[in-house]
Protein backbone atom coordinates (compact mmCIF):
# COMPACT_ATOMS: atom_id res chain seq x y z
CA UNK A 1 0.00 0.00 0.00
CA UNK A 2 1.09 3.37 -0.62
CA UNK A 3 1.65 5.81 1.79
CA UNK A 4 2.12 9.83 1.30
CA UNK A 5 4.55 9.91 4.05
CA UNK A 6 6.76 8.29 2.39
CA UNK A 7 9.39 10.70 0.67
CA UNK A 8 11.04 7.71 -1.71
CA UNK A 9 9.42 4.23 -2.42
CA UNK A 10 11.51 2.12 -4.26
CA UNK A 11 9.47 -1.31 -5.82
CA UNK A 12 11.31 -4.13 -7.21
CA UNK A 13 14.06 -2.03 -8.39
CA UNK A 14 16.54 -3.94 -10.54
CA UNK A 15 19.87 -2.67 -12.40
CA UNK A 16 22.43 -5.12 -14.05
CA UNK A 17 25.35 -3.52 -16.25
CA UNK A 18 26.52 -4.92 -19.53
CA UNK A 19 30.10 -4.27 -20.22
CA UNK A 20 30.64 -4.44 -23.98
CA UNK A 21 34.42 -3.80 -23.80
CA UNK A 22 34.41 -7.43 -21.78
CA UNK A 23 32.39 -9.29 -24.22
CA UNK A 24 29.15 -7.96 -22.82
CA UNK A 25 29.73 -9.51 -19.46
CA UNK A 26 26.86 -8.59 -17.37
CA UNK A 27 27.20 -7.39 -13.86
CA UNK A 28 23.68 -7.24 -11.20
CA UNK A 29 24.09 -4.64 -8.89
CA UNK A 30 21.03 -4.48 -7.45
CA UNK A 31 18.02 -6.92 -7.55
CA UNK A 32 14.42 -6.59 -6.48
CA UNK A 33 15.35 -3.25 -4.01
CA UNK A 34 11.91 -2.50 -2.56
CA UNK A 35 12.05 -0.02 0.51
CA UNK A 36 10.68 3.46 1.39
CA UNK A 37 12.57 6.16 3.24
CA UNK A 38 9.63 8.86 5.24
CA UNK A 39 10.44 12.13 6.03
CA UNK A 40 11.87 14.04 8.55
CA UNK A 41 13.56 10.88 9.04
CA UNK A 42 17.40 9.29 8.12
CA UNK A 43 16.79 6.28 6.58
CA UNK A 44 20.73 4.14 5.98
CA UNK A 45 21.10 1.78 3.29
CA UNK A 46 23.88 -0.91 5.30
CA UNK A 47 26.05 -3.60 3.45
CA UNK A 48 28.94 -4.84 2.66
CA UNK A 49 30.85 -2.95 -0.34
CA UNK A 50 30.05 -3.87 -3.31
CA UNK A 51 26.49 -4.82 -2.22
CA UNK A 52 24.90 -1.73 -4.41
CA UNK A 53 24.18 0.63 -1.57
CA UNK A 54 25.71 3.59 -4.47
CA UNK A 55 24.08 2.54 -7.00
CA UNK A 56 20.59 2.36 -5.35
CA UNK A 57 21.35 6.31 -4.32
CA UNK A 58 22.70 6.98 -7.89
CA UNK A 59 19.43 5.25 -9.47
CA UNK A 60 17.33 7.43 -7.17
CA UNK A 61 18.97 10.57 -8.50
CA UNK A 62 18.68 9.73 -11.59
CA UNK A 63 22.46 9.33 -12.70
CA UNK A 64 22.19 5.70 -13.10
CA UNK A 65 19.55 4.17 -15.09
CA UNK A 66 16.77 1.98 -13.51
CA UNK A 67 16.26 -1.34 -15.72
CA UNK A 68 13.18 -2.61 -13.64
CA UNK A 69 10.54 -1.59 -10.86
CA UNK A 70 8.94 1.69 -10.22
CA UNK A 71 11.40 4.97 -7.95
CA UNK A 72 8.82 7.30 -6.80
CA UNK A 73 10.26 10.64 -5.30
CA UNK A 74 7.20 12.45 -3.82
CA UNK A 75 7.35 16.40 -2.59
CA UNK A 76 5.35 18.90 -3.15
CA UNK A 77 2.42 17.44 -3.19
CA UNK A 78 3.80 15.49 -6.32
CA UNK A 79 5.08 12.03 -6.84
CA UNK A 80 7.28 11.14 -10.10
CA UNK A 81 8.49 7.88 -11.27
CA UNK A 82 11.98 8.40 -11.63
CA UNK A 83 12.70 5.17 -13.63
CA UNK A 84 10.04 6.70 -16.09
CA UNK A 85 10.89 10.38 -16.15
CA UNK A 86 12.10 12.35 -18.70
CA UNK A 87 15.33 14.19 -18.74
CA UNK A 88 13.22 17.69 -18.25
CA UNK A 89 11.41 16.42 -15.37
CA UNK A 90 14.19 14.96 -13.22
CA UNK A 91 16.33 17.91 -13.88
CA UNK A 92 13.07 20.05 -12.23
CA UNK A 93 13.04 17.98 -9.22
CA UNK A 94 17.07 18.16 -8.90
CA UNK A 95 15.96 21.97 -8.87
CA UNK A 96 13.68 21.87 -6.73
CA UNK A 97 13.55 18.76 -4.23
CA UNK A 98 16.36 15.92 -5.12
CA UNK A 99 20.12 17.00 -3.33
CA UNK A 100 23.00 14.61 -3.93
CA UNK A 101 26.12 14.39 -2.05
CA UNK A 102 28.98 12.42 -2.97
CA UNK A 103 32.00 11.89 -2.11
CA UNK A 104 33.92 14.02 -4.04
CA UNK A 105 33.75 17.70 -5.52
CA UNK A 106 33.59 18.10 -9.16
CA UNK A 107 35.89 20.91 -9.36
CA UNK A 108 34.94 23.69 -11.60
CA UNK A 109 38.51 25.95 -12.39
CA UNK A 110 38.75 29.62 -10.91
CA UNK A 111 35.04 29.37 -9.22
CA UNK A 112 35.52 29.80 -5.13
CA UNK A 113 34.50 28.10 -2.65
CA UNK A 114 31.88 30.53 -1.55
CA UNK A 115 30.40 30.82 -4.97
CA UNK A 116 30.13 26.91 -5.53
CA UNK A 117 27.90 26.91 -2.26
CA UNK A 118 25.85 30.66 -2.90
CA UNK A 119 24.88 28.84 -6.40
CA UNK A 120 23.48 25.76 -4.76
CA UNK A 121 21.72 27.84 -2.61
CA UNK A 122 20.35 30.05 -5.08
CA UNK A 123 19.39 27.26 -7.36
CA UNK A 124 17.51 25.91 -4.82
CA UNK A 125 15.68 29.09 -3.91
CA UNK A 126 17.22 31.41 -1.79
CA UNK A 127 17.42 34.71 -3.22
CA UNK A 128 21.11 36.16 -3.49
CA UNK A 129 22.15 37.99 0.29
CA UNK A 130 20.11 34.89 1.98
CA UNK A 131 22.00 32.25 -0.02
CA UNK A 132 25.49 34.25 0.03
CA UNK A 133 24.82 34.33 4.07
CA UNK A 134 24.27 30.34 4.22
CA UNK A 135 27.22 29.99 2.26
CA UNK A 136 29.45 32.00 4.73
CA UNK A 137 27.35 29.98 7.41
CA UNK A 138 27.96 26.54 6.34
CA UNK A 139 31.59 26.83 5.11
CA UNK A 140 32.67 28.41 8.81
CA UNK A 141 30.82 25.71 10.21
CA UNK A 142 32.73 23.45 8.32
CA UNK A 143 35.74 24.37 9.27
CA UNK A 144 36.50 25.63 5.91
CA UNK A 145 39.01 28.56 7.22
CA UNK A 146 38.25 32.16 5.24
CA UNK A 147 41.64 32.69 4.00
CA UNK A 148 40.88 29.73 1.31
CA UNK A 149 37.36 31.03 0.53
CA UNK A 150 39.33 33.38 -2.61
CA UNK A 151 40.81 30.04 -3.81
CA UNK A 152 39.30 27.90 -5.85
CA UNK A 153 38.82 24.25 -4.24
CA UNK A 154 40.91 22.54 -6.83
CA UNK A 155 43.95 22.73 -5.06
CA UNK A 156 42.72 21.95 -1.87
CA UNK A 157 42.70 18.69 0.41
CA UNK A 158 40.72 15.88 -0.17
CA UNK A 159 38.97 16.55 3.17
CA UNK A 160 38.44 20.10 2.73
CA UNK A 161 36.85 19.31 -0.85
CA UNK A 162 34.93 17.36 0.89
CA UNK A 163 33.37 19.30 3.42
CA UNK A 164 32.71 22.41 0.66
CA UNK A 165 31.18 19.47 -1.42
CA UNK A 166 28.70 18.83 1.71
CA UNK A 167 27.93 22.44 2.43
CA UNK A 168 26.69 22.69 -1.04
CA UNK A 169 24.84 19.57 -0.81
CA UNK A 170 23.62 21.61 2.43
CA UNK A 171 23.19 24.73 0.43
CA UNK A 172 19.46 24.46 -0.18
CA UNK A 173 15.99 22.98 1.57
CA UNK A 174 16.42 20.04 -0.37
CA UNK A 175 12.79 17.69 0.50
CA UNK A 176 15.05 14.75 -0.21
CA UNK A 177 18.82 14.52 0.26
CA UNK A 178 20.83 12.01 -0.65
CA UNK A 179 24.36 11.46 1.01
CA UNK A 180 26.70 8.71 -0.42
CA UNK A 181 29.61 8.92 2.00
CA UNK A 182 30.10 12.15 2.34
CA UNK A 183 32.02 11.54 5.78
CA UNK A 184 34.85 9.30 4.12
CA UNK A 185 37.51 11.41 4.83
CA UNK A 186 36.34 13.77 7.33
CA UNK A 187 37.71 13.58 10.82
CA UNK A 188 35.83 13.53 14.07
CA UNK A 189 34.89 16.99 14.29
CA UNK A 190 33.90 17.52 11.19
CA UNK A 191 31.77 14.31 11.08
CA UNK A 192 29.92 15.76 14.15
CA UNK A 193 29.33 18.92 12.15
CA UNK A 194 27.72 16.59 9.46
CA UNK A 195 25.43 14.96 11.76
CA UNK A 196 24.31 18.00 13.31
CA UNK A 197 23.47 19.36 9.67
CA UNK A 198 21.32 16.27 9.01
CA UNK A 199 19.38 16.62 12.48
CA UNK A 200 18.77 20.34 11.53
CA UNK A 201 17.68 19.11 7.77
CA UNK A 202 15.54 16.39 8.94
CA UNK A 203 13.98 18.51 11.78
CA UNK A 204 13.25 20.63 8.49
CA UNK A 205 10.88 17.68 7.14
CA UNK A 206 13.71 16.43 5.11
CA UNK A 207 13.85 12.82 4.11
CA UNK A 208 17.37 11.51 4.45
CA UNK A 209 18.55 8.81 2.65
CA UNK A 210 22.42 7.58 3.27
CA UNK A 211 25.59 5.53 2.81
CA UNK A 212 27.98 6.12 6.09
CA UNK A 213 30.83 4.38 6.22
CA UNK A 214 31.71 5.14 9.65
CA UNK A 215 30.25 3.60 12.33
CA UNK A 216 29.82 6.55 14.76
CA UNK A 217 28.03 8.68 11.75
CA UNK A 218 25.75 5.93 11.67
CA UNK A 219 24.97 5.44 14.64
CA UNK A 220 24.01 8.81 15.69
CA UNK A 221 22.02 9.53 12.74
CA UNK A 222 19.91 6.86 11.45
CA UNK A 223 16.59 6.81 12.77
CA UNK A 224 16.00 3.44 10.19
CA UNK A 225 18.21 0.92 8.78
CA UNK A 226 17.63 -1.04 5.39
CA UNK A 227 19.73 -3.87 4.72
CA UNK A 228 21.08 -4.18 1.15
CA UNK A 229 22.41 -7.64 1.31
CA UNK A 230 18.58 -8.71 0.93
CA UNK A 231 18.73 -6.90 -2.87
CA UNK A 232 21.99 -8.46 -4.32
CA UNK A 233 21.55 -10.60 -7.09
CA UNK A 234 22.02 -14.51 -5.33
CA UNK A 235 23.76 -15.23 -8.15
CA UNK A 236 26.53 -12.42 -8.39
CA UNK A 237 29.98 -13.05 -6.81
CA UNK B 1 -5.86 29.56 -18.50
CA UNK B 2 -1.95 27.86 -19.04
CA UNK B 3 -0.62 28.10 -22.24
CA UNK B 4 0.76 24.71 -23.55
CA UNK B 5 4.44 24.89 -23.07
CA UNK B 6 6.00 24.03 -26.68
CA UNK B 7 9.17 23.50 -26.86
CA UNK B 8 11.54 26.63 -28.15
CA UNK B 9 13.07 24.32 -30.86
CA UNK B 10 11.96 20.95 -32.11
CA UNK B 11 13.58 18.56 -34.74
CA UNK B 12 10.98 15.52 -36.45
CA UNK B 13 12.83 12.85 -38.34
CA UNK B 14 15.29 15.48 -39.47
CA UNK B 15 18.00 13.50 -42.19
CA UNK B 16 20.20 15.18 -44.51
CA UNK B 17 22.11 12.62 -47.47
CA UNK B 18 25.22 13.95 -49.14
CA UNK B 19 24.52 12.37 -52.86
CA UNK B 20 24.71 8.46 -51.49
CA UNK B 21 26.66 9.31 -48.83
CA UNK B 22 24.84 9.75 -45.42
CA UNK B 23 24.87 13.66 -43.29
CA UNK B 24 22.44 12.63 -40.50
CA UNK B 25 19.35 9.84 -40.25
CA UNK B 26 16.11 10.27 -38.66
CA UNK B 27 17.20 13.10 -35.32
CA UNK B 28 14.42 13.78 -33.15
CA UNK B 29 14.64 16.17 -30.08
CA UNK B 30 13.41 19.46 -28.47
CA UNK B 31 15.02 21.54 -26.38
CA UNK B 32 13.26 23.93 -24.31
CA UNK B 33 14.79 27.79 -22.73
CA UNK B 34 17.36 27.31 -20.13
CA UNK B 35 18.73 23.66 -21.48
CA UNK B 36 21.85 23.03 -22.74
CA UNK B 37 22.17 20.13 -25.23
CA UNK B 38 25.61 18.81 -26.18
CA UNK B 39 26.24 16.74 -29.43
CA UNK B 40 29.03 14.23 -29.24
CA UNK B 41 30.69 12.02 -31.53
CA UNK B 42 33.51 11.79 -33.80
CA UNK B 43 34.16 13.61 -36.85
CA UNK B 44 32.23 12.41 -39.70
CA UNK B 45 29.41 11.19 -36.92
CA UNK B 46 26.41 13.88 -38.28
CA UNK B 47 27.07 16.21 -35.52
CA UNK B 48 27.91 18.81 -37.95
CA UNK B 49 25.53 18.06 -40.29
CA UNK B 50 22.95 18.15 -37.63
CA UNK B 51 23.89 21.51 -36.48
CA UNK B 52 23.64 23.19 -39.91
CA UNK B 53 20.18 21.73 -39.99
CA UNK B 54 19.19 22.79 -36.60
CA UNK B 55 20.61 26.20 -38.03
CA UNK B 56 18.92 26.35 -40.83
CA UNK B 57 22.24 26.62 -42.66
CA UNK B 58 21.33 23.89 -44.35
CA UNK B 59 17.96 22.61 -45.65
CA UNK B 60 16.87 18.74 -44.97
CA UNK B 61 16.41 16.24 -47.11
CA UNK B 62 13.62 14.63 -45.10
CA UNK B 63 12.20 16.08 -41.77
CA UNK B 64 11.60 19.54 -40.12
CA UNK B 65 12.97 21.49 -38.07
CA UNK B 66 10.19 24.21 -35.72
CA UNK B 67 10.98 26.77 -34.01
CA UNK B 68 8.81 29.12 -31.72
CA UNK B 69 9.20 32.30 -32.56
CA UNK B 70 9.09 35.58 -30.23
CA UNK B 71 5.62 36.45 -30.93
CA UNK B 72 5.19 32.80 -29.45
CA UNK B 73 4.15 30.99 -32.31
CA UNK B 74 5.97 28.10 -33.52
CA UNK B 75 7.18 27.79 -37.29
CA UNK B 76 8.61 25.60 -39.51
CA UNK B 77 11.95 26.78 -40.31
CA UNK B 78 11.76 25.83 -44.63
CA UNK B 79 8.76 27.77 -45.03
CA UNK B 80 10.31 31.21 -43.30
CA UNK B 81 11.21 33.35 -45.67
CA UNK B 82 14.98 35.03 -46.16
CA UNK B 83 13.58 38.33 -44.66
CA UNK B 84 12.69 35.83 -41.39
CA UNK B 85 15.39 33.90 -41.28
CA UNK B 86 18.23 36.63 -41.39
CA UNK B 87 15.99 38.39 -38.53
CA UNK B 88 16.32 35.16 -36.81
CA UNK B 89 20.19 34.86 -37.40
CA UNK B 90 20.37 38.18 -36.25
CA UNK B 91 18.60 39.03 -33.13
CA UNK B 92 17.47 35.79 -31.65
CA UNK B 93 20.03 33.07 -32.66
CA UNK B 94 24.15 33.45 -31.51
CA UNK B 95 26.56 31.65 -33.28
CA UNK B 96 29.89 30.71 -31.97
CA UNK B 97 32.29 29.04 -34.04
CA UNK B 98 35.61 26.91 -33.50
CA UNK B 99 37.33 29.43 -35.61
CA UNK B 100 36.72 32.87 -34.29
CA UNK B 101 37.76 34.44 -37.31
CA UNK B 102 33.91 32.62 -38.44
CA UNK B 103 32.58 34.65 -36.16
CA UNK B 104 34.30 38.28 -36.64
CA UNK B 105 35.36 40.69 -38.90
CA UNK B 106 39.04 40.48 -38.29
CA UNK B 107 39.19 43.88 -40.43
CA UNK B 108 36.69 45.61 -37.79
CA UNK B 109 37.67 46.59 -33.92
CA UNK B 110 36.90 44.43 -31.36
CA UNK B 111 34.24 47.29 -30.21
CA UNK B 112 33.18 47.97 -33.71
CA UNK B 113 32.56 43.90 -34.43
CA UNK B 114 30.15 44.04 -31.02
CA UNK B 115 28.60 47.35 -32.20
CA UNK B 116 27.60 45.57 -35.84
CA UNK B 117 25.56 43.36 -34.24
CA UNK B 118 23.79 45.69 -32.29
CA UNK B 119 23.57 47.98 -35.29
CA UNK B 120 21.84 45.06 -37.37
CA UNK B 121 18.65 44.98 -34.86
CA UNK B 122 18.19 49.14 -34.59
CA UNK B 123 20.95 50.10 -32.18
CA UNK B 124 21.73 53.82 -33.59
CA UNK B 125 23.13 56.21 -31.36
CA UNK B 126 26.99 55.82 -30.94
CA UNK B 127 27.67 56.25 -27.48
CA UNK B 128 25.43 54.09 -26.54
CA UNK B 129 26.18 51.02 -28.51
CA UNK B 130 30.17 51.93 -27.49
CA UNK B 131 29.14 51.54 -23.99
CA UNK B 132 26.94 48.76 -24.39
CA UNK B 133 30.11 47.19 -26.23
CA UNK B 134 32.61 48.29 -24.03
CA UNK B 135 30.06 46.46 -21.05
CA UNK B 136 30.20 43.34 -23.08
CA UNK B 137 34.18 43.23 -23.50
CA UNK B 138 33.70 43.48 -19.80
CA UNK B 139 31.90 40.75 -19.28
CA UNK B 140 34.45 38.53 -21.72
CA UNK B 141 36.86 39.49 -19.73
CA UNK B 142 38.96 41.75 -22.26
CA UNK B 143 39.99 44.80 -20.88
CA UNK B 144 37.85 47.85 -22.28
CA UNK B 145 40.89 49.83 -22.84
CA UNK B 146 41.51 47.34 -26.43
CA UNK B 147 37.87 47.95 -27.40
CA UNK B 148 39.06 49.87 -30.68
CA UNK B 149 41.99 47.05 -31.15
CA UNK B 150 41.38 44.28 -34.16
CA UNK B 151 41.09 40.94 -33.68
CA UNK B 152 44.19 40.61 -35.62
CA UNK B 153 45.77 41.81 -32.69
CA UNK B 154 44.20 39.29 -30.11
CA UNK B 155 45.36 35.88 -28.92
CA UNK B 156 43.05 32.67 -29.75
CA UNK B 157 41.51 32.76 -26.10
CA UNK B 158 40.85 36.23 -26.70
CA UNK B 159 38.88 36.22 -30.08
CA UNK B 160 37.17 33.35 -28.96
CA UNK B 161 35.83 35.51 -25.92
CA UNK B 162 35.43 38.28 -28.41
CA UNK B 163 33.10 35.97 -30.52
CA UNK B 164 31.13 35.09 -27.94
CA UNK B 165 30.51 39.04 -26.55
CA UNK B 166 29.47 39.70 -30.02
CA UNK B 167 27.12 36.97 -30.20
CA UNK B 168 25.42 37.22 -26.88
CA UNK B 169 24.92 40.88 -26.82
CA UNK B 170 22.03 41.47 -28.60
CA UNK B 171 20.55 38.84 -25.87
CA UNK B 172 19.90 35.51 -28.36
CA UNK B 173 17.19 32.79 -26.83
CA UNK B 174 18.93 30.36 -28.54
CA UNK B 175 23.11 30.06 -29.21
CA UNK B 176 24.65 27.13 -31.31
CA UNK B 177 28.07 26.47 -30.44
CA UNK B 178 30.65 24.09 -32.90
CA UNK B 179 33.17 23.08 -31.05
CA UNK B 180 33.53 26.45 -29.04
CA UNK B 181 36.73 25.38 -26.84
CA UNK B 182 38.55 23.16 -30.10
CA UNK B 183 42.28 24.46 -31.18
CA UNK B 184 42.75 26.57 -27.78
CA UNK B 185 45.50 26.13 -24.67
CA UNK B 186 44.09 23.73 -21.96
CA UNK B 187 44.48 26.48 -19.52
CA UNK B 188 42.65 28.74 -21.61
CA UNK B 189 39.97 26.46 -22.31
CA UNK B 190 39.20 25.84 -18.83
CA UNK B 191 38.94 29.45 -18.89
CA UNK B 192 36.28 30.34 -21.53
CA UNK B 193 34.34 26.94 -20.58
CA UNK B 194 34.18 28.56 -16.80
CA UNK B 195 32.92 31.85 -18.65
CA UNK B 196 30.14 30.44 -20.77
CA UNK B 197 28.98 28.34 -17.98
CA UNK B 198 28.31 31.25 -16.00
CA UNK B 199 26.36 33.24 -18.63
CA UNK B 200 24.24 30.57 -20.21
CA UNK B 201 23.07 29.73 -16.66
CA UNK B 202 22.97 33.84 -15.60
CA UNK B 203 21.13 34.51 -19.27
CA UNK B 204 19.14 31.66 -18.89
CA UNK B 205 20.04 30.47 -22.85
CA UNK B 206 19.12 27.45 -24.25
CA UNK B 207 21.91 26.13 -26.34
CA UNK B 208 23.12 23.09 -28.68
CA UNK B 209 26.99 22.55 -28.05
CA UNK B 210 28.52 20.05 -30.82
CA UNK B 211 32.19 19.02 -29.14
CA UNK B 212 34.07 15.56 -29.35
CA UNK B 213 34.80 16.40 -25.99
CA UNK B 214 33.20 14.66 -22.92
CA UNK B 215 34.40 16.94 -20.26
CA UNK B 216 32.90 19.92 -22.04
CA UNK B 217 29.86 18.27 -22.68
CA UNK B 218 29.99 17.21 -18.48
CA UNK B 219 30.77 20.84 -17.62
CA UNK B 220 28.47 23.02 -20.03
CA UNK B 221 25.32 21.05 -20.41
CA UNK B 222 22.44 19.09 -19.02
CA UNK B 223 21.13 16.20 -21.42
CA UNK B 224 23.45 15.25 -24.31
CA UNK B 225 22.96 13.22 -27.11
CA UNK B 226 25.81 10.77 -28.90
CA UNK B 227 26.02 10.08 -32.84
CA UNK B 228 27.55 7.50 -34.86
CA UNK B 229 27.25 6.88 -38.26
CA UNK B 230 24.72 10.30 -39.01
CA UNK B 231 22.43 8.58 -36.07
CA UNK B 232 21.73 9.34 -32.57
CA UNK B 233 22.89 5.95 -30.61
CA UNK B 234 21.65 6.71 -27.10
CA UNK B 235 20.36 10.48 -25.68
CA UNK B 236 19.59 11.09 -21.93
CA UNK B 237 20.65 13.22 -18.92
CA UNK B 238 24.31 14.26 -19.32
CA UNK B 239 25.24 12.37 -16.06
CA UNK B 240 23.51 9.73 -17.18
CA UNK B 241 25.13 8.98 -20.16
CA UNK B 242 28.56 9.70 -18.61
CA UNK B 243 28.04 7.85 -15.52
CA UNK B 244 26.01 4.80 -16.46
CA UNK B 245 26.74 4.85 -20.46
CA UNK B 246 24.22 1.94 -22.32
CA UNK B 247 25.29 1.51 -25.97
CA UNK B 248 28.87 -0.06 -26.83
CA UNK B 249 29.92 2.95 -28.59
CA UNK B 250 29.15 5.18 -25.53
CA UNK B 251 30.77 2.83 -23.23
CA UNK B 252 33.83 2.92 -25.53
CA UNK B 253 33.70 7.05 -25.65
CA UNK B 254 33.45 7.50 -21.65
CA UNK B 255 36.51 4.44 -21.11
CA UNK B 256 38.84 7.05 -23.37
CA UNK B 257 38.79 9.98 -21.49
CA UNK B 258 41.77 10.58 -20.06
CA UNK B 259 41.76 11.06 -16.27
CA UNK B 260 44.32 14.07 -15.30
Amino acid sequence: MSDTFQAIELRAVSKTFVLHAQGGVRLPVVKNATFAAPRAACTVLAGASGSGKSSILKMIYGSYRCDDGQILVTAGGERVDIALASPARILKLRASTLGYVSQFLRVIPRIGAPDIVTAAAREGGLNGMDARERASLLLTRLNIPERLWSVPPATFSGGEQQRVNIARGFAAPHAVLLLDEPTASLDAENRAVVVQLISEAKAGGAAILGVFHDDDVRHQAADHIVNVAAFSDPGAP
Amino acid sequence: MTPIHQPLLSARTLTHLYGHRVGCIDVDLDLYEGEVLAVVGESGSGKSTQLSLLSAQMEPTSGAVAYRMTDGVTRDLVALSQAERRFLMRTDWGFVHQDARDGLHMGVSAGGNVGERLMAVGWRHYGDIRAKASDWLGRVEIDESRIDDFPTQFSGGMRQRLQIAKTLVTQPRLVFMDEPTGGLDVSVQARLLDLLRGLVTDLGLAAVVVTHDLAVARLLSSRMMVMRGGRVIEHGLTDQLLDDPREPYTQLLVSSILQA
